[in-house]
């Protein structure tokens, strides 16, 4: 235990990065959704703005917001920074696996905090596979 | 004289170490663990008298049978049966509600109806009642709960008893707020404003921690889980008032619960086989009845009181750190040997892993009370619940425990 709660995940947890959720109206490039570990209490929202260009692969700006555990705040705090700074692209994205989060975290993540580090990747794909599904159902009207 | 650290000597789990500091184990709520006696008492089933019960003609079967006979009898006896017969065999509480939602409510709940529950019921207690509600149309009423005192709103229970249910089903000891509701008061209530309802008690946190007498509670169904007092996982019991038992058709069919069987047709078993389809949990079974006669040895007063007097001392230990807050009755007398509470500021997941680093087993969710969780505007808080074997020493810990919270927290 002693090593989980490592001062960058403390740090994290207490001071999220891109913490926030975006103002009211909606735009099409936007796609906003919720995750959760019901049983365990953690509830989330994360949004990101895809970029609207001729690629339609880059991300404009994410954030989230909501309530969980440290690990769970934490991975998603390390994981927007993450796309963030190193401006991924949707592609990134998807490949984004397990063991990258945990990586990130930098800790050994028990088999029970499994569900909390990974938390972000299953927001992500399906903020991915809306965001995709959203643009193509515009595209194809245009 | 009643002695919680020679208690301790019957449980061989409780000298294990974790994480290097001796297990203080204070989640007793979720299951109980299990003495010398217990565990014996399922090898010898296993080791001596192992058969098929009303079965074969053989000595073997003959044990079996007996012995299964006789833990129904002795369980019987300690909840306050008339008559072992009205005492059906589950594997946990939520089965035993499940049983009464399917065997009596599909036959006696139609379109219209209401059935009546508490917000602070566990999801055994809600579920069943959701899924029978849309099997026949009937529809649900939540009696309020009291956000401070975690008390039931016995103004609001009066008002749902006035729309005339045909079910009343709430718990005795809530799994949460640890609030003790007052069965006689509610049965008192249910007999002047709804005579015809039903009423049902979810017995899981009362049976393990406290004097149950069904037959005087005045009650229709009461379920309780074996695994919760001490007794093996996958026993439980469900008590039915005889004369609604006898006119409730069987859950499960099969065999053991018939008397013949014809092509077309089949006569049932009389009770209480004839709701015991298919090999019954005999090794449970003596389980049971040898953690009943543990209990009894204890006696359930001096249990009650010894867990009352931890949880009384863990609410004023935890409220003078100043950095926790505490949910259900702040009145001992009004609540069981449990403790619900947040850690300012951090998640209840991190403070329980925070704490098992120390030894110490807590809960920590929403501990299968999502709505009453909801209605406080919590997403998850920590559990400390007592059995008879916990003692001062180990609310110490989980004090220290807390402590070491706030440390690496920096709260």
């Amino acid at each position: 235990m002693d090593d989980i709660y490592r001062e960058q995940i403390i740090d994290h947890y207490k001071n999220p990065r891109n913490f926030g959720s975006f103002d009211g109206g909606s735009d099409k490039d936007l796609v906003i959704v919720k995750e959760a570990n019901a049983s365990c209490g953690d509830l989330f929202e994360l949004g990101v703005r895809f970029k609207n260009n001729k690629e339609k692969a880059g991300i404009e700006e994410v954030r989230f917001s909501g309530v969980g555990c440290a690990i769970a705040t934490a991975a998603m705090s390390m994981v927007t920074e993450k796309i963030r700074k190193e401006k991924l692209k949707v592609r990134n994205i998807e490949k984004l696996r397990e063991r990258d989060m945990v990586e990130m975290l930098g800790i050994e993540v028990s088999p029970t905090r499994m569900k909390c580090a990974t938390l972000p990747l299953r927001a992500l794909r399906n903020v991915l596979r809306k965001g995709i599904a959203g643009r193509q159902a515009v595209g194809d009207k245009l | 004289m009643f002695d919680a650290k020679k208690i301790r000597g019957d449980f061989p789990i409780l000298k294990r170490h974790v994480n290097g500091k001796l297990l203080a184990y204070l989640d007793n709520a979720a299951t109980s663990q299990k003495p010398r006696q217990v565990i014996e008492s399922v090898s010898d089933y296993y080791s001596n008298h192992n058969a098929n019960v009303h079965r074969g003609i053989h000595k073997l079967g003959d044990e079996a049978t007996s012995l299964y006979g006789e833990a129904r009898e002795v369980v019987a006896e300690f909840i306050g049966a008339n008559d072992s017969t009205e005492l059906v065999f589950v594997r946990n509480t939520t089965e035993g509600i499940n049983l009464v939602a399917y065997a009596w409510g599909n036959e006696n709940v139609g379109e219209g109806d209401v059935i009546v529950l508490s917000e602070m019921e566990h999801h055994s207690n809600i579920v069943p009642w959701q899924e029978l509600a849309k099997r026949v149309g009937a529809r649900l009423e939540y009696v309020r709960v009291e956000r401070e005192t975690g008390e039931l709103d016995w103004v609001d229970l009066k008002r749902k008893l006035q729309l005339k249910p045909k079910l009343l089903a709430v718990v005795q000891v809530s799994n949460f707020l640890g609030t003790i509701n007052d069965v006689a008061n509610i049965v008192r209530l249910a007999t002047r404003h709804a005579p015809r309802a039903k009423i049902l008690i979810d017995g899981a946190q009362a049976v393990p921690h406290m004097p149950v007498n069904v037959s005087l509670l005045g009650v229709d169904f009461y379920a309780f889980s074996g695994h919760k007092m001490l007794g093996p996982m996958g026993i439980g019991g469900l008590w039915v008032k005889r004369k609604i038992l006898t006119a409730m058709q069987p859950f499960l069919t099969g065999g053991g619960m018939i008397s013949e069987v014809h092509k077309k047709k089949t006569v049932f078993a009389d009770l209480p086989d004839r709701f015991d389809a298919g090999t019954p949990n005999v090794a449970g079974a003596r389980g049971l009845r040898a953690a009943v006669k543990y209990l009894q040895q204890m006696g359930m007063k001096n249990i009650f009181e010894h867990e009352q007097k931890l949880s009384q001392l863990a609410i004023t230990r935890l409220s003078n750190l100043g950095f926790v807050k505490i949910y259900g009755p702040k009145d001992s007398n009004r609540r069981g040997g449990l403790v619900a509470f947040e850690v300012k500021g951090v998640h209840a997941h991190d403070v329980a892993q925070v704490l098992d680093s120390e030894g110490i087993a807590v809960r920590s969710g929403h501990h299968c009370t999502m709505p009453m969780h909801t209605k406080l505007n919590l997403a998850a808080t920590v559990r400390a619940s007592f059995a008879l074997y916990n003692t001062e020493e180990e609310v110490a810990r989980l004090v220290q425990g807390l402590k070491k919270v706030k440390k690496v927290f920096r709260i």
